[in-house]
């Protein structure tokens, strides 16, 4: 089996992460699609890491999942903040910094 | 002026030899310019402290000044013809690159004549003021004003560069708008202050270009500086020096009240009548006549610009003499009086060598015998409520002696009667008219003595219509003479008026003047195309028509209470020969024409331009806007697209 369709794998599921982010209105469920693709890096990262035969790749992919959850915690608590005072967790509802 | 003596250029070469460093008391002239200009900044910084001893320091300030002048002509008799001009370098004012003009004092005969002139009878109405002023609320300011104008008129006649000049010019202008404006909660004295600043800025227009052109021409602007290089260029510089002739004639228009920009004088009587008397009357209105017997040697070899200086006397005085005739404002009278015989010294300053010191001359002797008919007059307003129409003055000579006896000293000596100081000035400058070749002679000889007929006429018309004839007082009206603050001034100037020329011409005045005037003496050698006897003569027997015309209408006939209508003459003498219109014609009207056009340029060019571009960013902005829609699945998919360009961008460029 070839590396490449590891490759293959994180495009497909960076390409449902981003369709998610742009296309459903629930903060959750786009906050999900972040995380995929997220996720879908992590893939390529270490990957990468396997063909070049290095850790840095590894380490990268470390440091993102690391990153990714505190920014978990820090998204979440928005999603809270705005479902508590506005009953709606639609990101489209969440407009009022526009001009 | 075609005659120029040929021992002129040596003279004033040797003139300018002689300004020697100053010694002795020349040592501390700039005390003349620093105790009144301290007076001023005293008595505007210091305010509630002073309102009552304030006029009593700037009168005492001006009179230290005069005794500084005193001590300088007790010095310059004292030392040789040759070495009576004096130069006090005080400090290095404009160190620029290779050009340094150092700021300092000319104390020569020209100077301390002025000095004198300005000192003493400034003084003199600064006592005055005293008393006419003595129930003014702001006679702090009056007096700091008055004193800003002392040291101002004695920084412009002792500059030893024309810049320096320049400023004192610009200071005397600056006193004289204050104080014609002095009672400004009267919209037209305003309005005249504005008036007499502006025509003002037209001259001092003229006068600083003029100082410019001799930087050009000369590379100096220092009076014995371009005096020596307008020498030595003689007739080469002909057209340069013609061309600064007349900047220089402009400026001295414009602060003598000569025609064209003579309109403003009459105006000027809005200011209290003391200003009138020294501003107006006896200095800062001759300051014309000082630059352009100061700039002689410029004049002395621009024919053509000298000419012009004796026409615009000539017209001045002439219609200044009309003028006088038909006012019935007894200030405005006495105004045109002024512009008539600053016309004169004009006139005889155009002349050139035969007449620079004639000009003088009459200019020290007018300084006494107007500011002392000012004074009679501010008297005579005093005692008539502030009341100005000699229509309903009359018969005053007996409420008010000392006024009366004082005027009469002065109409006496304006008009030229034998003996007084008048006829010996003006009689000399008739006679220096009458000088010369071709037609020049007969025009400004035969106008100056016609216009002396003239003057006898307007001026005894003056005087009988306030002190003779009728009583015809409003009904409210108690005259009486004035405290002796004011009396005695008037006193001091009528024997002045009396007896100054004669003093003069007996201790040798005019040759006294000559180091500086350049050879009075050359006059001697020409003689008038006229006999002299006939042409006092002639002039005594005008003068005596102008005077018996006057007594017959003005003293035996009754003089109606409202001006008559007149005749075309009349009407048009009364209105300054429209003057006014015509400026209003010529200035105004183009003026705010060309200031609508610039407006509707403006608004419709510039500010449509500059507001188009606004329009345009602002609908650019509108619509960048609205990508900000507040949709962050929008803002998200905006990024992607970013990246995947970004990302093909950087592909293409790597493959």
């Amino acid at each position: 089996m070839s590396l490449m369709n590891y490759v293959y794998l994180a495009i497909v599921l960076f390409a449902i992460g981003a369709a998610t982010v742009l296309v459903r209105r629930n903060a959750i469920i786009v906050f999900m699609g972040i995380e995929l693709m997220l996720n879908a890096v992590n893939l390529a990262f270490v990957t990468f890491a396997r063909m070049n035969g290095s850790l840095d790749g590894q380490a990268v992919a470390l440091f993102v999942m690391v990153v990714a959850a505190a920014e978990v915690v820090v998204g979440l608590a928005i999603i809270m903040t705005i479902h508590r005072s506005r009953r709606s967790a639609s990101v489209d509802d969440a407009n009022l910094l526009k001009l | 002026m075609t005659t120029l003596p040929l021992s002129l250029p040596t003279a004033v070469a040797a003139a300018d030899a002689a300004v020697a460093p100053a010694q002795g008391m020349a040592g501390v002239a700039w005390l003349l310019v620093a105790l009144p200009l301290a007076g001023a900044a005293l008595l505007l910084l210091v305010r509630r402290p002073l309102e009552r001893v304030g006029p009593i320091i700037a009168t005492v300030l001006s009179w230290g000044s005069f005794v500084v002048g005193a001590i300088l002509l007790v010095e310059m008799i004292g030392r040789s013809p040759e070495a009576r001009a004096q130069h006090l370098t005080l400090f290095s004012w404009l160190p620029v690159g290779t050009f340094s003009l150092d700021a300092g004092m000319l104390i020569d005969q020209l100077s301390v004549t002025f000095v004198l002139l300005i000192t003493f009878v400034g003084s003199l109405i600064h006592v005055y003021s005293l008393g006419y002023m003595a129930h003014d609320p702001d006679r702090r300011k009056f007096f700091a004003f008055l004193n800003l104008f002392v040291a101002a008129m004695l920084l412009l006649v002792t500059a030893d560069s024309y810049l320096l000049l320049y400023v004192g010019w610009e200071g005397v202008g600056l006193a004289s708008y204050l104080l014609i404006g002095f009672w400004n909660w009267n919209p037209p004295y305003a309005s005249a202050a504005n008036k007499a600043f502006i025509a003002n800025r037209i001259g001092d227009f003229g006068l600083g270009l003029a100082i410019m052109a001799m930087f050009a021409t000369f590379g100096t602007v220092t009076i014995t500086g371009v005096d020596r290089a307008a020498q030595a260029a003689g007739d080469q510089a002909g057209t340069m020096l013609t061309v600064i002739g007349f900047l220089l004639l402009l400026g001295a228009c414009g602060k003598s009240a000569q025609f064209p920009l003579q309109s403003w004088l009459g105006d000027a009587m809005a200011g209290p009548t003391p200003v009138s008397a020294l501003i107006h009357a006896a200095t800062m209105v001759t300051a014309g006549v000082y630059l352009v017997v100061r700039a002689h040697p410029v004049y002395d070899h621009a024919p053509v610009a000298a000419l012009a200086v004796t026409i615009v006397g000539a017209i001045t005085l002439t219609m200044g003499a009309i003028i006088g005739c038909a006012k019935d404002d007894i200030k405005k009278a006495l105004a045109a009086s002024t512009m008539s015989q600053i016309g004169y010294m004009m006139l005889a300053a155009g002349l050139g060598p035969v007449g620079y010191a004639f000009a003088i001359f009459h200019l020290v002797t007018h300084g006494f015998f107007k500011a002392g008919m000012f004074l009679g007059a501010g008297s005579v307003m005093h005692g008539m409520g502030d009341r100005v129409d000699m229509r309903t003055f009359g018969g005053l000579s007996g409420k008010m002696k000392i006024t009366w006896a004082t005027f009469l000293c002065g109409w006496l000596a304006i008009i030229g009667f034998p003996f007084l100081s008048g006829f010996f000035s003006k009689d000399k400058i008739i006679e220096a008219a009458f000088v010369g070749e071709g037609w020049r002679p007969w025009v400004f000889g035969l106008t100056t003595m016609l216009v002396a007929g003239l003057t006898a006429f307007y001026m005894s018309r003056l005087f009988f219509m306030t002190f003779h004839g009728k009583r015809r007082w409003l009904e409210d009206d108690h005259p009486h003479e004035s405290p002796a603050s004011m009396t005695v001034p008037m006193i001091i100037l009528a024997v002045g008026s009396v007896a100054l020329g004669g003093v003069l011409q007996a201790g040798g005045f005019l040759d006294w003047l000559a180091p500086v005037t350049g050879g009075h003496a050359g006059a001697a050698h020409h003689e008038p195309v006229l006999p002299i006897p006939v042409i006092t003569g002639g002039t005594l027997l005008l003068v005596a028509l102008g005077v018996g015309l006057a007594w017959a209408r003005y003293w035996r006939a009754d003089v109606p209470v409202t001006a008559p209508a007149g005749s075309w003459l009349t009407r048009a003498a009364a209105r300054d020969f429209y003057q006014d219109d015509v400026n209003h014609g010529l200035l105004v009207v183009p003026g705010n024409a060309l200031v609508e056009a610039a407006t509707l340029a403006d608004d419709s060019g510039v500010d449509q331009g500059t507001d188009g571009v606004g329009r345009a960013v602002l609908g650019a902005s509108t619509r960048l806007a609205r990508l900000q829609n507040g949709f962050v699945r929008s803002y998200a998919l905006t990024m992607l697209l970013g990246v995947v360009l970004v990302l093909a961008a950087v592909w293409m460029v790597q493959s």
